[in-house]
């Protein structure tokens, strides 16, 4: 067996209490694609942030292709030959594919730079690895896969013998993401060696040759592929068994009643038009590619942004563009940022339990705030939503992002809302708290509660909802119950409206 | 990255109430330690100079009456600072709201107005505490509805307003028996406030600002009002969706900030000089941001806050006279302890690590 290009033996780092490595030891192999898979907070980002110089280890040693790695020096990391493709692309969006590509790698004192040559050379690595891109288009003007490329791209043209890739599919449709791993599969036929970050089963088991799993700082398992199955990856994930919530067949509760209908509507100039229905006891879809006017869309059904055409109607009647009356009239709201928007951080958990309804006449009189009943309101959420906290005074942002999670969402549901918003609900979630989120939004659909459902997680969307439209470039399309993954990958990347545009 | 100093900050969970607590008092320590360096690079005995700096702000009858009455327009000025900061509304204008209370409490209570003094006396409270709010209306306006930053149109309306009121003091509310300064006319001597001391100069303001200064710690942990000042200036987004009105809330906040900076004005008016001078305030409004910062924008820790601060003003005089140190040590000590006090409390929200 060949040596490893990469060996991390014993990786330990702490912050404060909190052991986000522990005794990490684990090797690459030339040619190798090898998946790190693990929840939100097992380490994945810390280890690799390690690899790369952005943190220094307490303990351990890295080599590469045999040589020992400086720590904490992301330029020597550069120079040995590791490239890392962030989740949150580095590019400027104002700049041309070659200038991106360029940026960092000339010294400051050359006085030209050398562009011919940069061209020449970036033609021919995206030649030899497959990546087609037009070097002087700008970043603006392309697509999340395109930039993704441009990522790579910029890697390579440093030189980059191992690559390392931060969530890569997070922000890609189906067919981008089946790009990508073919992609990956040229890239270590070239002899690169690649570790990939997820937290997304399936395409763990179908992109990589090795899969390591995280869990709690430590590495709990390593699999191949082929021998190993969805459901013990999750419980070597998670620690323990994990099941889907049971739902109920769709006929057996959807009633005729139309509880939230959207008629023509247009907001903050990214949402475009969107009409749509749901009814009570169901749960309606939204899937997108992030950036398509979903966030509009979810401002708007949340009361936080004025329709700049069409109107939303709860239970038939118009509603105005303000929170409060939204709340008032039993719709529940959980947004995409639950740490800055769903909760305020450094409010108690009971403040942030009454925030949607603190001027009512039981939490308060007079301008007085009834701090009785407002704690009782806050313990009966936790106890009920299974919230951990250190106390009902304890800051909100004190908790863990799944209890935040909790928190938000049962202040959506402890009035029993007759329209549920959820955008994200389960985005960054770990695999036990998005089995509860899921348990709740259908046994809240049970109640008869008319849901809407905005995912980037097609996974989610397909497990939950009864109905799915896709939003892209501002306009939803219209809601079906049959799609496969692949036409609704097609309609995420616009390929619906396109053809739509060419019949009519 | 990589830096030169390989010093990291941690977020902690939670500050530690005794560390939240004691970090004022270490802050002061600290300046006290720093300015001390500074005595003896004057080449006076840091010991004494302390001592006599002590004694003669809170040392005798005297001394105590006098960092009293300083104390009350810098009690008031602070619960402006900390209330408006609490709401993340930075009104850095507490000086021209208090000169602009001062201009509408003499123009109520200097005025010919023939109304009794019992009717005339809230009047010229509330004119003053109106005017002093009324110079807030536009940045907040500003500020809620254009986005338009609030620190630097309140900073600069201190110059307006100071320039307004040195336009009024030489125009139309000039006192002609004055021989020839910017000077008011005087209000009506039974519009004073009362002394509270013989023989000092404290007055019932103190007492006024005292009570609201404990009235406000009331408003904010018990009253919808506090709630939705905190949450909103906790952060604005999300108190927006949670369904807080927020501009709204930031407007009220603004007002209120601005009377009690409006109150002080009228303090320095009806309960000390009677009249109102161009010079009337050494910077009452500015040392009001500091107690603010100093109280951790806590209303029950304005009143300590400023009675350091009021300490220092009157005591520096002494020791300056007796040791012959500047009196500018006071400002020097003042300004050292705002940014001890800010550093303190980083350290206390966060564990420094070295790597």
């Amino acid at each position: 067996m060949p040596p490893p290009v990469l060996r991390l033996s014993g990786i330990t780092k702490r912050f404060g209490a909190l052991v986000a490595n522990d005794a990490i030891s684990l090797d690459l192999a030339s040619g190798e694609v090898l998946a790190l898979l693990g929840e939100n907070g097992a380490g994945k980002s810390t280890l690799v942030n390690i690899l790369f110089g952005h943190y220094v280890a307490d303990g351990g040693s890295i080599e590469v292709f045999g040589k020992p790695l400086p720590p904490g020096d992301p330029a020597s990391a550069l120079a040995a030959g590791i490239g890392m493709v962030h989740q949150h692309f580095t590019l400027g969006d104002n700049l041309s594919v070659l200038d991106n590509v360029l940026l960092g790698t000339e010294k400051l004192w050359q006085p030209f730079s050398r562009r011919r040559e940069a061209r020449a050379r970036l033609a021919q690595i995206s030649r030899q690895f497959g990546l087609a891109i037009d070097p002087n288009a700008r970043i603006a003007e392309l697509s999340v896969g395109e930039r993704q490329r441009v990522e790579i791209l910029k890697a390579l043209y440093r030189g980059a013998r191992i690559l390392i890739l931060d969530e890569p599919t997070a922000v890609l449709t189906p067919q981008e993401s089946e790009a990508l791993f073919a992609t990956l599969k040229t890239l270590v036929t070239d002899g690169l060696s690649i570790i990939f970050i997820s937290h997304k089963l399936d395409e763990v088991l179908a992109a990589s040759q090795r899969i390591a799993v995280l869990r709690q700082g430590k590495l709990v398992a390593i699999r191949d592929p082929g021998g190993t199955s969805k459901a013990e990856l999750a419980e070597l994930m998670v620690g323990r068994r994990v099941d889907a919530p049971v739902r109920t067949p769709a006929h057996r509760i959807a009633a005729p009643e139309v509880l939230l209908s959207v008629q023509e509507l247009a907001a903050g100039g990214k949402l475009t038009r969107a009409s749509f229905v749901v009814r009570r006891g169901e749960i309606f879809g939204i899937a997108g590619v992030s950036g398509n006017g979903q966030a509009q869309l979810a401002d708007a059904l949340c009361g936080l942004l004025p329709p700049a055409h069409g109107e939303i109607r709860v239970a038939g009647e118009p509603i105005s563009p303000d929170p409060h009356a939204f709340v008032h009239a039993r719709v529940g709201r959980v947004p995409e940022d639950r740490g800055s928007v769903g909760i305020i951080g450094d409010l108690a958990i009971w403040e942030n339990a009454i925030s949607e309804r603190y001027r009512e006449p039981r939490f308060a009189h007079a301008g007085w705030l009834q701090l009785q009943a407002a704690k009782a309101q806050a313990q009966q959420i936790v106890e009920r939503f299974d919230v951990r906290c250190s106390g009902l005074d304890a800051p909100a942002k004190s908790m863990s992002g799944g209890n935040i999670q909790k928190l938000i969402l049962g202040r959506a549901l402890a009035n029993d809302p007759q329209i549920l918003i959820a955008n994200q609900p389960t985005w960054g979630l770990d695999v036990g708290a998005v089995s509860y989120v899921h348990g709740e939004l259908l046994a809240a659909r049970e109640r008869g509660a008319a849901i809407v459902l905005i995912s980037e997680d097609l996974d989610e969307l397909f497990a939950n909802a009864d109905r799915i439209a896709v939003m892209f470039h501002g306009v939803l399309s219209d809601a079906r119950d049959d799609w496969t993954v692949g036409q609704i990958g097609l309609a995420m990347a616009g390929a619906a409206q396109s053809s739509h545009a060419q019949s009519a | 990255m990589r830096s030169l100093l390989n010093l990291r900050l941690e977020a902690r969970q939670r500050v530690p109430l005794a560390m939240a607590l004691a970090s004022p008092f270490v802050a002061v320590a600290f300046t006290l330690l720093v300015c001390a360096g500074l005595i003896i690079w004057a080449g006076a005995p840091v010991a004494r100079a302390y001592a006599l700096l002590f004694e003669s702000a809170f040392g005798s009858r005297f001394a105590i009456g006098e960092t009293l009455t300083r104390a009350t327009p810098l009690i008031l000025t602070g619960l402006s600072c900390a209330v408006a900061f609490r709401a993340h509304f930075y009104n850095i204008g507490a000086e021209g709201q208090l000169y602009f209370g001062a201009l509408a409490a003499v123009a109520v209570g200097g005025s010919a107005i023939a109304l009794p003094a019992p009717i005339l006396f809230p009047l010229m409270i509330a004119a003053g505490m109106a005017a002093g709010a009324l110079l807030l209306v536009v940045p907040a306006l500003a500020k809620t509805r254009l986005g338009v930053d609030e620190v630097v149109t309140t900073l600069l309306l201190n110059f307006v307003a100071l320039l307004f009121v040195s336009m009024m003091l030489d125009g139309p509310m000039k006192d002609s028996t004055a021989m020839g300064w910017p000077q008011s006319v005087p209000i009506r001597p039974e519009l004073e406030f009362g002394k509270l001391l013989e023989r000092s100069r404290v007055h019932v303001g103190l007492i006024f600002a005292v009570v609201l200064a404990i009235a406000l710690w009331v408003v904010n942990v018990r009253t919808t009002f506090g709630y939705e000042m905190r949450a909103v200036g906790a952060n604005a987004r999300a108190a927006r969706f949670a369904g807080i009105p927020v501009d709204k809330v930031m407007l009220k906040t603004a007002l209120l900030s601005g009377a009690l900076a409006g109150l002080a004005g009228v303090g320095e008016v009806a309960g000390r000089a009677g009249y109102l001078t161009l010079d009337m305030s050494p910077g009452y409004g500015y040392s009001g941001i500091v107690i603010a910062m100093l109280a951790g924008l806590n209303p029950l820790g304005v009143v300590l806050a400023a009675l350091f601060v009021a300490g220092l003003i009157v005591g520096a005089d002494s020791m300056s006279r007796a040791v012959g140190v500047p009196t500018f040590l006071a400002d020097v000590i003042v300004a050292v302890s705002l940014l001890s006090m800010l550093v303190a409390t980083m350290l206390a929200r966060y564990r420094v690590r070295w790597s």
